[in-house]
C-alpha cells in the first residue's frame, strides 16, 4: 500500500482510491463492514473503555448536580473553567466534519468523498460534547431551558445581547443543520443496507430509515441540488458558529478577551484542531477496517496540508494578539495582560502551546512527514492537546488578572473537572463506536459514483 | 427612620421580652416591671401565636433537649452514633458529617444537633394553649422594626448601640448616634455580636462536672460552700473577673467583700494594660486615664498606639481624627507620626510611619521627650535623629494642639514620657485630657493575677468564682494558671461557652448575652451606657447580675431589679423619668467622667532613669503579642463573620500567623508560596522558641513589618471555642510572660519541614501602576486641584453610539472618602449582618469564594519592603450605568432599575457567571455550594427578613440595600413627599465609624453625595472604560513633613 | 386456463452500465414515452435530462424558508426586547438592533436548511415505504451495481406486448413485468 512505498510516493501523488473496485465489490467492501461480519473483538474493547470513561462521565456529573458546582475549581475572578475551555475545543473539532462536507464539496475536491461521512459523524458527536458543557456548568442545570425563547406566564424573555444567548441559536442551529447533512447523505446507502440486509430486523430498521429510497434518476437530481444547497447554507454557517462563540470572549471587556481577531483565529482554530481530529480518528480506523483503499495517502497528505495553512493562520493570530497587546493598543491593561499570558503564573501553558500548534505542525512541510501515518498520527493529537491548551490560557489566564490586582487570583482543576472532560471524551468515543458498527464509515454512492466505469461516454 | 422604643414606656410592658418576641398580652400591672413568670420564655411564648418560630427555637433547646444538644456537640460529633442519630433525625444533615468542607458547614452541624436535639425534645413538651391577641399591642406592625438603644460591653469602653428588632428578633446592630461617645459609629465586635447572640453553641445549661443541674440546685449547693467560707470571713474565698466597669456589678461585688471581708477580687483580661496603669500611678499618683481630642489636634505623634483600630474605644478618635483631615470640612489637617512595631492600620493612615523595634520605641520617646525638654537627655540610634528632631520640632511648633499617644502595649516608662511630653507642650486639658478610671476599681491586672495563682498553688484559695473571661485560655504560660486551678476545691465558672476554662471547673453556669439581659456599662468617656435586652435568654443564660446576687444570698432578684435598684440609689437616675430617659436614649447625658488636664509629675523616676536594656543574644528576635484584628483576645473566637472577615493589614482569613519582615523573611529562607486554587497560601512553618517554652507557627512576610521583629497574634488556637474556632491559627500565649506580656527579646525562631496552608482574599498588594487609588499630599491638592483629571481626564459623556439612558427623579449613588477610610471594615460586618450574607469557611476562601459584597481592598504605598503605609479601597457594586454584567447576562437575571440601581433578580439568574467575569471590579458573589444555611433554627431568627435568603447557584451582589430604599420610599410616599437626603443610609455606612461612605440621591445637587461628587477629589475608578459608575471615590491626602523626605505617592 | 395475473404497474429493464441505461433511456424517451424512470445506485446527472425530467423549483423554496428565518429571527428579538419586555439593559437601547444581528443570521441558515431537506423528501414524495418496483427481486440490484429503465403502464404509448417488444431492442440484461 501506498505508504509502504515511499519510492513512488516521492514522486507520483498517490490516488484518491486504490484502483481494481467495481460498484458491487465497493458496496460489498463497505456494507459488509455493517451487515455480514461479525463484530470484531477489538470493537468490542474499544466500546468497553469508552463506555467506561462515559460512565465516569455520568458519575461525576452526578456528583455536579447533587452538591453544585463548587465541586469544580471555578471561583471568583475565574467564573469559568473546565467546562467553557471543553465547549469551545469540542465545538472547534467539530467544524472539519463540515468543512470537509460542504466547503470541499463547493470546491469540487473529490477526496473528500472517502472521508466526510465520519467527518460528519464526528462534527455531530463533537456537538453533542460540547452541547453538554454550557449546561453543566450553570450554578442551575435545571432551568437551562430559561435560554431558550418561549412564552412563559412571567412574559419575561431571554436578553438577546447576551452572547451567550447567540450560542443558543448559534449551536443548536449547527446541530440541527449537521444532523440533517449527515443523515440525508445517508439515505441512499441505507437504501443499499435495506436490500442487502438478511435479517428481518435489519431489514426493517434499515428500511425505516431508507424512507422508501430508490435511486429515481428524478430523487437524484433533487436530492443533489438539496445537497448542493445544503453544503452551501452549512459553509457560512460552520464560520458564524465558532465566530458567535468567539463572541463569548470578544464581546466582553475583559484585557485579553475584548479583541476583534479572535472571531477569524477561532475559526482557524477550529478548523486546526478539527482536521487534527479527524487524522487522529483517520488512521485508526483505515487501519482496523482495511480501509486503505479508500482513505489513501493522499487524503492523508491533504489534510495535513491543510492543517499546515490552518496552523499558519492561527500563528497569524497569536502573532497579532501579541502586536495589538505590546505595541498597537497602548492601553496599559491590554499590554499587562499579554506580557501576564506569555509571563504570567500560567506561562508554562502558554509555552507548551505555542510548542504544540506552532513549532510541531511545521515538521509537515516535510514530505517524508506527511508520508509517515506514524508521524502524522502523533501530530494530529499534540495538536489537539496543544488546541485544548490554547483555549484554557484564554479562558484563565484572562480572568485570573484583571483590572483590580485586589481581586487577583488563581484557578486550577479539580479532579471532578477532570473526570468531566476526560468523561466527554468517553462519551465522544463510546458515539463513534456505535456509528462505525452500525452505519457505512464511507459514503457508499459517492464512492461508485467515482469509479471509472460510472463515468458516461457521451459522442453528442 | 430609626425610632427608638423605651421598654418602660410602652403598654406592653417588659413582659414582651420575656416572651422573647413583640406580641404578648398586654400587661397587667405597669408599675411592676418584671412580672415573675416574665423570663420564663416558654411559658410566656406559649402565650403567642404570632412568633413560633422563637417559641418552636425555645423549645428546642429546652431541658432535655438542651442537654442532649451540648453532649451531641462534644461527645458525639463524628462518632459513628452520632452520625447514625443525625441519618435517623436529619436526613438532610448527613452530608455534614461527611462533607470535607465541615468548617464551611458548621452552621448545618450545629443545625443538626440542635434541630435533632429539638426533634426528640417535642415529644416531652407539655401540651399548651395557643390564643391570639386580644388587643394589637401598641407600636407593634408586623413587618415593621423597632429600634432599641442597648451597649455592648466591653474592656476599655462599652459600644453605645440601636438594635433592630423584627417581631421580637434583634436582626441588626446600628451605632447609637446620640451618643456622644461615638456619634453613631460601630465596631466589627459589635456589628458581628449578633450572631454571637444566636450561636447554638452557646452554653445553654448550668453543669457541675459535666451533668446538668437546675438553676436551684446550684444555688443550694454554693450556699452551703458560700456557709463554710463565710465562717472565715471567706479567707478561702477569691473571685476573678474582667475588669469591672459595670457600676452595679462593681457595687454588687462591693457588697459582697463586705459579707467576705477576707476574700479577695481579682481582675484580669489578655488585653491588660498595666503599663498605662503604672505610670498613671507613678506621674500622677493616681490611677488616672487619658481622653484625647483628636478634633484639636494639628501634629500627632503616635508611640505605638494603634487607636484606629477598630474598637468601640477608637470609634470616636476615628471620627475626630479622619474630620480633621477632611479638607471639605474645612479644617487644618493634622500631621499623624506613627511609630509602629508592626504594621498597623493606624501606620498605613500616617503621614510619616515610623517602623521600629519595640525595644526602641521608648529609646526614640526619650529622644522626642529630650528635645522637647522632658526628662533627661537620652542618646538615640542614629537611624531616627532626624526623624526625632523634626518631629520634637513639629510638636514644639504646635503647642496645645499638638497629641503624643502611647499604646496600651507599650510600659509604663513610654506612658510616662508620654504623659509628660503632652504636659510640657501644653496639651494637658486641650487635646488630652484625665478623667477617673473606668473601671469601679483598676488594677495591675498581672501583680494580680500571679498573686492569685501563687495562691492556688499554696491551697489557699477554697472557692474560686470565675466570673467571665476565660483565664484557662488567656493567662500568660508562666503561670500555669489551669495548674493551679485544679487545686482549688471549688471551681464556679460563669461564661458564654463551654470553653477552656469550663472544662476546668465544678460548676458552670451559661452567661447571658448582653442583648438578653439588664446591666449598665461605660463608654471610653465615662458616659453611663444602659444594657437594655432585646430578647428573653435563648438558652437559660443568666447575667453576672443575677449570679452575684444569687451569691450574695438575694438569688430572688433579677437583672433588672438590681441595676434598677442600684440607680434608684444614685442621684442622677432615682427618679423613674429620668430612668426611662435614659432606658430610652441607652445613656445618661452629661455623665462621662469628669475630665481635667492634669500635668505629671516631672520627677518621676520613670521619665529620668532609662529602662535598662537587657542585650539579647545574638540572632534572636524580639517578638511582640497583639490581639487579633478580628477575634480580639479570643472571646469572638466561634464567630463565623469574624473568623471570615479578612484582617486589615494581612487580608488573612481563619487564622493568625508569626509576621516576618521580607529581609528576615529572605535571611531565614522563608517562603509564602501562592497556591493555585485561588486563595490559598502555602507558608513554611516555624518553631519559635521564648524562655523555654515553644510553640510553631506560620510564617506570614508582611511588608512594614520592622526588621528583627516577630509579631503575633493572641486569640487563636482555641481548643474549646466550638466548631467554628477550636483549632483555628496558634495560641500564641502558650510562649507569653507576665514579665513581658506585649513586647519580649531573645525569641529563637527555628524553621522546620512543615508547610502550613493559609487563607487569604486579597493575593495582591500593588496597584501595578494603575491609578486605583489617587493619592497626593493636602499641598499639591492645594495648588492643582484638578490633578486626578490632568492625571487621566474624564471619559466624555457622548463617548458612547448609543443614546444616553435617561435617569430622571430618583438617581442613587454612593461617594465613598478614601481619604476617611481607615480599613476597620465595620462596614462589611454590617452588610454581611444586614443582607443575611453566609459564611464559606477556610476552605472555600482558599478557593476564593468569600460573599462579602463590600470588601476592602488594601494597596501598601512605597517600596516593597518598607512601604510608606497603605490605602484601603472598600469596594462595593458601582452600579454602573453601562453595567458590563447586565450586557452580558443570557436570562436578564441582573438589569437596570429606573433609578439606576444594578439590581439581582435572584430568582431569574441561572448561574453563568458571565455577570462576574465582565464585571472589572469583580464585586459579584456567586453561590458555588449551598452556602446559606437553611437549617439550623437559631440562625432563622438571626436573618433580616427584608433580605432574600440566597440558595445554591445563584450570582449575588451589593444591591445599595434596596430594602432600606424601599422603606424609605414607602414612608415618602405615605406623606406624599420626597425621600430626604440622608433619609436612607446604607448599612455599611451607618455601620461607618469615619463617616467615609455617603449615599444619596445624585439628581439632588444640595444632597450630600451630590456634593461630594461635585469634589475635585472625586473620580470614578477605571473611568476609562466609560462603565459609569454610580460608585466613586474621593482621593486620598497625605500631609508629609516637607523636611523629611515627602511620602512617596507612587505605589511598590 | 392460467390463473388471473395481478395487474401490471409497469416494464422494468436492467442494465449492467450507466452508459447503456443512458443511451436506452433516451431512445425511450425519442420513441415517444413520457412516463419513463430510471434507477440508479448512484446520481447520473444526464439520466434526469435524459428521461425529459425538468429542473425543480428546490432553490425558490430554500430561498422562501431562509427569508422567513431571518424575518422571525429578528422579529423574535425585536418584539421581546422593545416591545413586550423592555427593561434596562446596560444602559443600551431597548432596540440593540446590532446585537441583533447573529441570531437573525442563524435563523436564516435554520429555516433555509429545513426548507430544503423537507422540501427535497415532500418534492421525492418521500417517506414512501411501498413501490411496485420493489416487487421485481432484481431490483434491490439498483441500489446496488445495476441500473434500470421503467416504463409505466400509465404511459398512453404502452402496450403490454408492444412496449416488451421496444424494450428488448435495447438489449437489456433483462426485461421484467412490474406488478401493481
Amino acid at each position: 500500500m501506498a505508504e509502504r512505498e515511499p519510492m513512488m510516493a516521492e514522486k507520483v501523488v498517490p490516488p484518491i482510491m486504490e484502483p481494481g473496485y467495481t460498484f458491487a465489490t465497493v458496496t460489498d467492501k463497505i456494507s459488509s463492514i455493517v451487515l455480514t461480519h461479525k463484530t470484531p473483538r477489538g470493537w468490542y474493547i474499544g466500546f468497553g473503555i469508552s463506555f467506561a470513561l462515559f460512565m465516569m462521565f455520568l458519575y461525576a456529573v452526578s456528583v455536579l448536580f447533587v452538591r453544585g458546582i463548587g465541586v469544580w475549581g471555578v471561583n471568583i475572578p475565574v467564573g469559568w473553567g473546565f467546562a467553557i475551555v471543553n465547549f469551545v475545543w469540542w465545538i472547534g473539532i467539530g467544524h472539519a466534519g463540515t468543512l470537509i462536507s460542504a466547503i470541499l464539496l463547493l470546491l469540487k475536491q473529490d477526496w473528500r468523498t472517502s472521508i466526510n461521512r465520519f467527518a460528519e459523524a464526528m462534527t455531530l458527536f463533537a456537538v453533542a460534547c460540547a452541547g453538554v458543557y454550557p449546561l453543566l456548568h450553570l450554578g442551575r442545570p435545571w432551568l437551562a431551558y430559561w435560554l431558550f425563547p418561549y412564552p412563559n406566564t412571567m412574559s419575561v424573555w431571554p436578553q438577546f445581547r447576551s452572547p451567550l444567548i447567540w450560542d443558543v441559536f448559534a449551536v443548536s442551529t449547527y446541530a440541527i443543520v449537521s444532523l440533517m447533512f449527515w443523515f440525508v447523505g445517508l439515505i441512499p446507502d441505507l437504501a443499499t443496507l435495506r436490500d442487502r440486509a438478511t435479517g428481518r430486523v435489519q431489514k426493517v430498521i434499515y428500511g425505516l430509515l431508507a424512507m422508501g429510497w430508490r435511486g429515481s434518476a428524478k430523487h437524484w437530481s433533487r436530492y443533489e441540488t438539496m445537497y448542493l444547497l445544503l453544503a452551501g447554507l452549512a459553509t457560512p454557517l460552520v464560520v458564524s458558529v465558532h465566530t458567535v462563540v468567539s463572541f463569548d470572549f470578544a464581546i466582553s471587556i475583559l484585557p485579553g478577551w475584548h479583541t476583534t481577531i479572535f472571531p477569524p483565529y477561532f475559526v482557524a482554530g477550529a478548523i486546526y484542531s478539527g482536521f487534527a481530529m479527524v487524522m487522529t480518528l483517520a488512521i485508526p480506523i483505515r487501519k482496523f477496517y482495511h480501509l486503505e483503499g479508500f482513505i489513501t495517502m493522499r487524503h492523508l497528505q491533504n489534510m495535513s496540508k491543510v492543517m499546515l495553512a490552518m496552523g499558519l493562520v492561527v500563528a497569524y493570530g497569536y502573532g497579532m494578539e501579541i502586536f495589538m497587546g505590546l505595541l498597537y493598543s497602548g492601553n496599559p491593561h491590554e499590554h499587562f495582560q499579554t506580557v501576564n499570558r506569555i509571563t504570567g503564573p500560567y506561562g508554562i501553558f502558554y509555552a507548551a502551546l505555542i510548542l504544540c500548534n506552532i513549532l510541531t505542525p511545521q515538521l509537515m512541510w516535510m514530505r517524508r512527514t506527511r508520508n509517515s501515518v506514524w508521524a502524522l498520527f502523533v501530530i494530529s493529537i499534540i495538536v489537539n492537546i496543544g488546541m485544548w491548551l490554547e483555549r484554557f490560557v484564554i479562558v484563565v489566564s484572562s480572568l485570573s488578572r484583571d483590572f483590580l490586582p485586589s481581586s487577583w487570583g488563581m484557578y486550577a482543576g479539580t479532579r471532578y473537572d477532570w473526570m468531566t472532560f476526560v468523561g466527554s471524551i468517553g462519551l465522544f468515543l463510546t458515539l463513534l463506536f456505535l456509528f462505525l458498527r452500525f452505519l457505512p464509515t464511507i459514503s457508499i454512492f459517492e464512492v461508485r459514483a467515482m469509479l471509472p466505469a460510472a463515468a458516461i461516454k457521451e459522442k453528442h | 427612620m430609626q425610632q427608638k422604643k423605651d421598654r418602660m414606656n410602652d403598654e406592653v410592658g417588659p413582659i414582651q421580652f420575656g416572651s422573647g418576641n413583640g406580641f404578648s398580652l398586654p400587661v397587667l400591672g405597669q408599675d411592676t416591671p418584671t412580672t415573675p413568670e416574665s423570663p420564663d420564655p416558654i411559658a410566656a411564648g406559649s402565650r403567642d401565636a404570632a412568633s413560633s418560630e422563637v417559641l418552636a427555637f425555645q423549645k428546642s433547646v429546652e431541658g432535655k433537649s438542651g442537654k442532649q444538644y451540648w453532649r451531641s456537640i462534644d461527645e458525639w460529633a463524628g462518632t459513628p452514633e452520632f452520625e447514625a442519630y443525625v441519618k435517623r433525625e436529619y436526613p438532610s444533615q448527613v452530608e455534614v458529617i461527611v462533607d470535607p468542607f465541615s468548617r464551611r458547614r458548621f452552621l448545618q452541624l450545629m443545625g443538626a444537633s440542635l434541630a435533632l436535639a429539638g426533634f426528640s425534645s417535642c415529644a416531652y413538651q407539655p401540651k399548651e394553649e395557643l390564643l391570639p391577641y386580644v388587643r394589637q399591642p401598641e407600636e407593634i406592625v408586623a413587618g415593621k422594626p423597632l429600634y432599641f438603644a442597648t451597649a455592648m460591653p466591653m474592656s476599655g469602653g462599652a459600644a453605645p448601640l440601636l438594635v433592630r428588632s423584627n417581631e421580637g428578633r434583634p436582626t441588626k446592630i446600628e451605632g447609637n448616634p446620640e451618643h456622644p461617645a461615638t456619634l453613631g459609629g460601630t465596631d466589627i465586635f459589635s456589628q458581628a455580636s449578633i450572631l454571637g447572640l444566636y450561636d447554638p453553641e452557646r452554653s445553654q445549661a448550668v453543669t457541675y462536672t459535666g451533668e446538668i443541674h437546675s438553676w436551684s440546685s446550684f444555688i443550694g449547693e454554693i450556699r452551703v460552700a458560700l456557709g463554710v467560707e463565710k465562717s472565715n470571713g471567706g479567707q478561702g474565698l477569691r473571685i476573678l473577673t474582667e475588669p469591672v466597669i459595670s457600676p452595679t456589678l462593681g457595687k454588687q461585688i462591693m457588697d459582697l467583700l463586705k459579707l467576705y471581708p477576707n476574700a479577695t477580687w481579682y481582675q484580669y483580661e489578655s488585653a491588660a494594660s498595666d503599663g498605662a496603669f503604672q505610670a498613671a500611678q507613678e506621674v500622677f499618683g493616681e490611677p488616672v486615664r487619658p481622653i484625647y481630642h483628636f478634633e484639636k489636634a494639628d501634629r500627632i505623634l503616635s508611640l505605638d498606639a494603634d487607636f484606629l483600630a477598630s474598637h468601640p474605644k477608637n470609634l470616636r478618635y476615628i471620627k475626630d481624627y479622619t474630620k480633621k483631615r477632611n479638607p471639605e470640612a474645612g479644617n487644618t489637617p493634622n500631621r499623624l507620626y506613627a511609630v509602629e512595631t508592626t504594621a498597623t492600620a493606624t501606620g498605613g493612615n500616617s503621614d510619616h510611619r515610623i517602623p521600629m523595634k519595640p525595644s526602641e520605641v521608648e529609646m526614640f520617646a526619650r529622644g522626642v521627650a529630650a528635645a522637647i525638654g522632658v526628662g533627661a537627655a537620652a542618646e538615640v540610634p542614629e537611624a531616627f535623629s532626624l526623624m526625632i528632631e523634626e518631629v520634637a520640632k513639629d510638636l514644639k511648633a504646635h503647642r496645645g494642639s499638638s497629641l503624643v499617644i502611647a499604646g496600651d502595649e507599650q510600659p509604663a516608662a513610654v506612658h510616662a514620657l508620654a504623659y509628660a511630653m503632652n504636659g510640657a507642650l501644653g496639651n494637658a486639658g486641650s487635646t488630652v485630657v484625665f478623667t477617673k478610671p473606668l473601671e469601679v476599681n483598676p488594677v495591675a491586672q498581672l501583680n494580680g493575677l500571679r498573686e492569685l495563682v501563687a495562691d492556688m498553688q499554696q491551697r489557699k484559695v477554697t472557692t474560686l468564682i470565675i466570673l467571665g473571661g476565660n483565664p484557662v485560655y488567656a493567662a500568660p504560660a508562666d503561670l500555669n494558671f489551669a495548674g493551679a486551678l485544679e487545686s482549688v476545691q471549688l471551681r464556679i465558672y460563669h461564661g458564654l461557652y463551654n470553653d477552656e476554662t469550663s472544662s476546668y471547673c465544678h460548676w458552670h453556669v451559661p452567661e447571658a448575652h448582653y442583648l438578653e439581659t439588664w446591666s449598665d456599662t461605660r463608654a471610653y468617656d465615662g458616659t453611663i451606657s444602659i444594657v437594655q435586652p432585646l430578647i428573653a435568654p435563648l438558652y437559660q443564660g443568666k447575667s453576672k447580675h443575677e449570679v452575684l446576687a444569687a451569691i450574695i444570698d438575694q438569688s430572688d432578684h433579677t437583672s433588672y431589679e438590681i441595676v434598677r435598684a442600684y440607680w434608684k440609689s444614685q442621684g442622677a437616675l432615682n427618679t423613674e423619668a429620668s430612668w426611662r430617659q435614659a432606658v430610652h436614649d441607652g445613656f445618661l447625658k452629661e455623665s462621662a467622667l469628669p475630665a481635667g488636664g492634669l500635668t505629671a509629675k516631672q520627677t518621676s523616676g520613670l521619665l529620668t532613669n532609662v529602662t535598662p536594656q537587657q542585650q539579647p543574644a545574638s540572632n534572636t528576635f524580639e517578638v511582640n503579642f497583639r490581639l487579633d484584628p478580628t477575634i480580639h483576645d479570643g472571646q469572638f473566637a466561634n464567630n463565623g463573620w469574624l473568623q471570615e472577615l479578612p484582617k486589615t493589614m494581612t487580608k488573612l482569613t481563619w487564622d493568625n500567623a508569626a509576621f516576618f519582615s521580607p529581609r528576615d523573611a529572605r535571611n531565614l529562607r522563608l517562603e509564602n508560596s501562592m497556591g493555585s486554587s485561588g486563595g490559598d497560601f502555602e507558608v513554611d512553618v516555624v518553631e519559635l522558641e521564648l524562655a523555654g517554652r515553644k510553640i510553631k507557627a506560620p510564617a506570614w512576610i508582611l511588608p512594614g513589618q520592622p526588621d528583627g521583629v516577630v509579631t503575633l497574634h493572641l486569640g487563636y488556637g482555641r481548643t474549646r471555642a466550638g466548631h467554628v474556632g477550636t483549632a483555628t491559627g496558634f495560641n500564641a500565649n502558650l510562649i507569653r510572660n507576665t514579665g513581658t506580656p506585649w513586647n519580649a527579646t531573645g525569641l529563637i525562631v527555628r524553621s522546620t519541614a512543615e508547610r502550613y496552608v493559609m487563607a487569604q482574599t486579597q493575593t495582591h498588594h500593588s496597584m501595578e501602576g494603575w491609578n486605583l487609588v489617587h493619592e497626593t499630599t493636602f499641598d499639591e491638592y492645594r495648588e492643582h486641584p484638578d490633578y486626578i483629571h490632568e492625571e487621566e481626564p474624564p471619559t466624555p459623556r457622548d463617548l458612547s453610539l448609543f443614546p444616553n439612558w435617561p435617569y430622571n427623579g430618583y438617581a442613587w449613588g454612593l461617594a465613598i472618602d478614601l481619604n476617611s477610610c481607615v480599613g476597620c471594615s465595620a462596614c462589611t460586618v454590617a452588610c454581611q449582618s444586614e443582607n443575611n450574607i453566609p459564611v464559606v469557611g477556610k476552605e472555600q476562601v482558599m478557593m476564593s469564594r468569600e460573599m462579602h459584597w463590600i470588601r476592602i481592598d488594601r494597596y501598601f504605598t512605597g517600596s516593597g519592603d518598607n512601604p510608606n503605609g497603605s490605602v484601603f479601597q472598600p469596594v462595593p457594586c458601582m452600579h454602573c450605568e453601562n453595567a458590563p454584567c447586565e450586557v452580558v447576562c443570557p436570562v436578564g437575571a441582573t438589569v437596570h432599575s429606573a433609578e439606576g440601581t444594578n439590581d439581582m433578580v435572584y430568582n431569574r439568574c441561572v448561574g453563568t457567571r458571565y455577570c462576574s467575569n465582565n464585571c472589572p471590579y469583580k464585586v459579584r458573589r456567586f453561590n458555588f455550594l449551598l452556602f446559606n444555611d437553611w437549617t439550623s433554627a437559631s440562625l432563622k431568627l438571626l436573618r433580616n427578613p427584608e433580605v432574600t435568603v440566597r440558595s445554591r447557584g445563584i450570582m449575588e451582589k451589593c444591591t445599595y440595600c434596596i430594602q432600606r430604599i424601599q422603606n424609605a420610599k414607602i414612608e415618602s410616599e405615605k406623606e406624599n413627599r420626597l425621600v430626604r437626603d440622608g433619609e436612607i443610609v446604607t448599612a455599611c455606612q451607618s455601620a461607618c465609624p469615619a463617616d467615609a461612605i455617603t449615599f444619596g440621591n445624585i439628581n439632588d445637587p444640595n444632597s450630600k453625595v451630590a456634593k461630594l461628587k461635585a469634589s475635585k477629589r472625586n473620580y470614578s475608578l477605571l473611568d476609562d472604560l466609560n462603565t459609569r459608575p454610580r460608585t466613586t471615590y474621593l482621593s486620598v491626602l497625605r500631609n508629609p513633613n516637607p523636611a523629611l523626605k515627602p511620602t512617596k505617592t507612587e505605589n511598590a | 386456463m392460467k390463473q388471473i395475473a395481478p395487474p401490471l404497474y409497469g416494464l422494468l429493464a436492467e442494465f449492467d452500465t450507466p452508459n447503456e441505461l443512458v443511451r436506452a433511456a433516451r431512445a425511450t424517451y425519442a420513441a415517444g414515452y413520457r412516463r419513463i424512470d430510471a434507477f440508479t445506485p448512484f446520481p447520473i446527472e444526464e439520466l434526469s435530462e435524459a428521461i425529459g425530467f425538468a429542473q425543480n423549483k428546490l432553490a425558490l423554496i430554500v430561498l422562501i424558508g431562509g427569508i422567513l428565518g431571518g424575518l422571525f429571527g429578528f422579529g423574535l428579538q425585536y418584539w421581546a426586547s422593545a416591545i413586550t419586555y423592555p427593561i434596562n439593559v446596560g444602559g443600551r437601547p431597548t432596540n440593540s438592533w446590532p446585537a441583533f444581528i447573529p441570531i437573525t443570521f442563524e435563523m436564516t441558515v435554520l429555516f433555509a436548511a429545513l426548507a430544503a431537506v423537507l422540501g427535497m423528501l415532500a418534492l421525492n414524495g418521500l417517506p414512501q415505504p411501498y413501490h411496485p418496483a420493489f416487487n421485481v427481486p432484481r431490483f434491490a440490484l439498483a441500489s446496488n451495481d445495476r441500473f434500470f429503465l421503467m416504463i409505466a403502464k400509465a404511459d398512453p404509448l404502452f402496450t403490454h406486448q408492444g412496449t416488451h417488444e421496444f424494450l428488448k431492442s435495447l438489449n437489456p440484461r433483462e426485461v421484467s413485468d412490474i406488478d401493481e
